[in-house]
């Protein structure tokens, strides 16, 4: 159980405070609510982009980094196609500092054409790192055109191109931040070694003034349902060959999701999980598979990905995988592996919720999906669920019709 | 009456305590000894009901005759006993949400179990149980053999895992076993008859230490003994084996690995020595300076200023015996020779200037508060102890570390940096 109080101040900016007296660090945690799905789809990777320009220097600090690290603090920041989140952690009696540090950045940035100049670069050897120079590097990226046809998840958090990075003007990175750092469309928690009247006061004296802004009003186009299968194939210069299909699945806040959630630790959630004892292990079809989902808020892509074993032809691997998943869907899930699961997913909030960190961005991120005390709720939802509800949401995914499906080549 | 609005001014920073003021204390660990004579560190601390339990071995590739023996005989203790297959074995951690990871290292190689703590009982007897009975089948080492060989085959299109690999070489040698890495055929070689053996005499009959953390259940020592206590561990002395380190008399290298590759996986690095070394604590601060953080020369430079990289690193090695001061980066093609220009450019400037007092106090508050955030919870504080014990050192270490920040002055960096900092002492690798 994650205690909090909850407070919005005049301007909109909500504040979310969880103390933890066992440790002496406090930390700072601004969530904003804008992600890669908020960006045109010809100016893409922005959202990231911007993240990186958040250390740029604002409009009265002209470096972020150094006032926190003199501090004894440590920062750091992500992007996904939802949500950009920032956080920073510092000795709880040096707190003021990154009141301080991320109140100026939410007022104003300082929008310089140097900072600009440099990130386009990092961000695009950051690009090459990730996605260009590595085997396999660009499978995300054509899934996601293959399974988005309207819904802008059809490009992967970093951009669609690297062009739309080096592109990037000045005058885009003011219309963005306008648009979506403001104090409406944040979240801050203040976690750790606190007290709720020092916090309030230092909120209110250094985010209370800063102007409210627009709220933006997220208006994204909804992926419509899929009606055929989708295939695609492509040879590349990689050692093995792999196989990558992916269904639609339900969004975040269904009851579906978690149904799905739970499907994916039966199907690819270790070395006991049902995939890699048949395919791994079992008929050596695979040298690793795995199932998963990104966790994404609107409706995400319920994943198998694996790599062949050389010499396995990859139609056989496929007819493998598609009988386990026919399997999900005429068979009820036994009451012990279903126990299994459940007890995975205790497990893991318990373990997430050690570091006061992990708890802060967890409290931010729950407040984003509605209310910070879904956060409280998450572990009885996935004990209610019943072997009827996997057999029945299976049913709904695992159709043939709602699947892309991608065989990436070896060319040798 | 009138009321006077004090005006924000945003451009002055707020009073700071500077973090050299904290008092640091590293939390006492609580210590058994098990019937066997397996010695238990324990940091009984933290908030959530679970707990971590690490058996460390003395089965690091030190020990090995042929490589990858210890790596397979680690990964595979999970892989079936007397009484349960791979699949049995899995599915007893699983069940209870636990995670019971191993990993080989080069002195060490270790059994990890994370559960909740009301889990724990039943897993020892199952963990004694892959501790005397491991049979190493032959096909699950055969799948082994092939997935490992796949899985390298990926590893060696990167650039950045070459480099890896090759640098270890350079400094340590092919022999050593900080500097050998695996090849296809190594994997070909594995025998199960070598696995059994090695796994006999470093594993059931072997040299173990064991550190926990968490809240622990009140039955924690008790049910420890009742099951890892009666083993036959530490019954027998380990063989002491020497490693010569064999440094290669070239020292700078151009790779081609990928023709079409993007980016240049940049290594640099000398030799340097172990944490006994009078200079290893006060290289710390250099370093951290030096390419050590956000804030440090290398990234202000080569990423803030000039974005040629993603990111740039330099630290020392984790390693017992002897070490490495190591640079690493990965940067755009075009750019890796100026990255490696750029690096010297900072290496003759620690060299020639003393660093100022702001920047100075700078790294030392960043390093204390780091030390302070990293002493938050019971797993954190069990990885510093782990790491004073098996490098044969104790809390005064910790302490000296702590002062060393605080007092470190500005001259005796530069002396440092003359001493170490010389590109001629660097190994030079690029690999595209």
């Amino acid at each position: 159980m994650i205690k909090f109080e909850r407070y919005i101040l005049s301007n909109g900016l909500r504040l979310l405070i969880h103390k933890d007296f066992a440790t002496p660090m406090a930390v700072v945690n601004v969530l904003y609510d804008v992600g890669a799905r908020d960006e045109e789809e010809n100016r893409t990777g922005f959202a990231h982009l911007f993240e990186h320009l958040m250390f740029g220097g604002s409009i009265n600090i002209p470096d972020y980094d150094e006032p926190l690290q003199l501090a004894g603090g440590e920062n750091n920041a992500y992007t996904t196609n939802d949500l950009t989140n920032y956080y920073c952690q510092l000795p709880a009696e040096n707190i003021e500092t990154a009141f301080w540090l991320e109140s100026d950045r939410m007022l104003s940035l300082a929008f310089s054409e140097k900072s600009l100049d440099v990130q386009r670069k990092v961000v695009s050897e950051e690009f090459k790192e990730h996605y260009l120079n590595k085997p396999y590097g660009d499978v995300w990226h054509k899934m996601r055109e293959m399974a988005y046809k309207q819904h802008p998840y059809k490009w992967m958090t970093i951009g669609k191109e690297l062009k739309h990075i080096e592109e990037a003007q000045l005058q885009d990175v003011k219309n963005f931040f306008f648009k979506h750092y403001t104090p409406s469309n944040a979240i801050l928690v203040v976690a750790g070694n606190v007290e709720t009247e020092k916090v309030l006061q230092l909120a209110e004296k250094w985010f209370g003034s800063i102007p409210s802004g627009e709220k933006y009003v997220r208006q994204l186009p909804k992926e419509p349902a899929q009606t055929e299968a989708r295939r695609m194939e492509v040879k590349a210069d990689v050692p093995l060959d792999a196989f990558v299909k992916t269904w639609h699945m339900p969004s975040r806040l269904e009851r579906g999701y978690y149904v799905t959630d739970l499907i994916t630790d039966i199907l690819g959630g270790g070395a006991s999980s049902r995939l890699y004892e048949s395919l791994v292990k079992g008929k050596k079809f695979f040298s690793n598979i795995e199932c998963y989902h990104f966790g994404s808020i609107d409706n995400g892509l319920l994943t198998i990905e694996g790599k062949l074993v050389k010499g396995v032809n990859i139609e056989e691997a496929e007819r493998a995988v598609n009988e386990e998943v026919e399997k999900m869907k005429t068979e009820l899930v036994d009451e012990k592996e279903l126990q299994k699961v459940i007890n995975k997913t205790e497990s893991t909030i318990l373990f997430e919720d050690m570091s006061v960190m992990s708890r802060a961005s967890s409290l931010a991120y729950y407040e984003l999906l509605g209310d910070a005390e879904l956060m409280n709720d998450e572990l009885q939802r996935y004990q209610s669920i019943t072997a009827q509800e996997l057999l029945e949401e299976s049913k709904k995914i695992f159709n043939e019709n709602n699947s892309n499906t991608l065989y990436y080549l070896s060319k040798n | 009456m009138s009321v006077v609005t004090e005006q924000l001014n945003r451009s002055i920073a707020p009073v700071i305590k500077d973090a050299t003021e904290f008092d640091l204390k590293l939390k006492p660990y609580d210590k058994y000894v098990l019937d066997n004579g397996v010695e238990v560190y324990a940091v009984n601390a933290g908030t959530q009901e679970v707990l971590s339990l690490e058996l460390v071995f003395s089965a690091g590739n030190w020990f090995e005759q042929q490589n990858n023996i210890a790596a397979a005989t680690n990964y595979l203790i999970k892989n079936g006993t007397k009484s349960k297959t791979a699949f049995q074995l899995n599915e007893h951690f699983d069940y209870y949400g636990s995670h019971l990871s191993r990993g080989c290292y080069n002195e060490t190689a270790n059994i990890v179990l994370h559960c909740i703590d009301r889990h724990f009982a039943t897993h020892l007897p199952v963990i004694a149980e892959m501790i005397t009975d491991a049979i190493y089948p032959q096909h699950e080492l055969d799948i082994y053999k092939q997935n490992m060989q796949q899985r390298l085959t990926v590893s060696l299109k990167k650039c950045d895992f070459v480099a890896g690999r090759l640098i270890d070489e350079y400094v340590f040698g092919k022999d050593h076993p900080y500097g050998v890495y695996s090849n296809k055929e190594d994997y070909d070689a594995l025998q199960q008859e070598q696995l059994q053996a090695f796994y006999k005499k470093y594993y059931t009959e072997g040299k173990c230490i064991i550190f926990a953390a968490g809240l622990l259940p009140a039955d924690f020592e008790q049910e420890l003994n009742r099951t890892i206590g009666q083993l036959p561990l530490n019954q027998k002395e380990i063989p002491t084996i020497l490693h010569p380190v064999t440094s290669a008399a070239e020292k700078k290298y151009r790779i081609a690995n990928d023709p079409n590759g993007v980016q240049g996986a940049i290594r640099l690095a000398q030799p340097f020595p172990n944490r006994h070394h009078p200079d290893f604590q006060p290289v710390q601060v250099l370093n951290t300076l030096f390419g050590g953080f956000f804030g440090s020369r290398l990234m202000s430079n080569i990423r803030e200023d000039k974005g040629y990289t993603y990111g740039i690193h330099s630290y020392i090695l984790n390693h017992i015996s002897t070490t490495a001061w190591m640079i690493s980066t990965e940067a755009g093609r075009d750019v890796s020779e100026a990255t490696i220009t750029e690096v010297y450019n900072e290496m003759k400037d620690l060299r020639e200037e003393l660093v100022d007092d702001e920047e100075l106090q700078l790294v030392k508050n960043y390093l204390i508060g780091t030390i302070l955030g990293d002493l938050d919870g019971p797993f954190h504080i069990i990885g510093r102890w782990k790491n004073l014990i098996l490098n044969d050192l104790d809390e005064n270490y910790f302490y000296k570390s702590v002062n060393i920040i605080k007092t470190i002055s500005a001259k005796e960096l530069q002396e440092l940096a003359n001493k170490y900092l010389h590109p001629e002492k660097f190994y030079e690798l690029v690999v595209v």
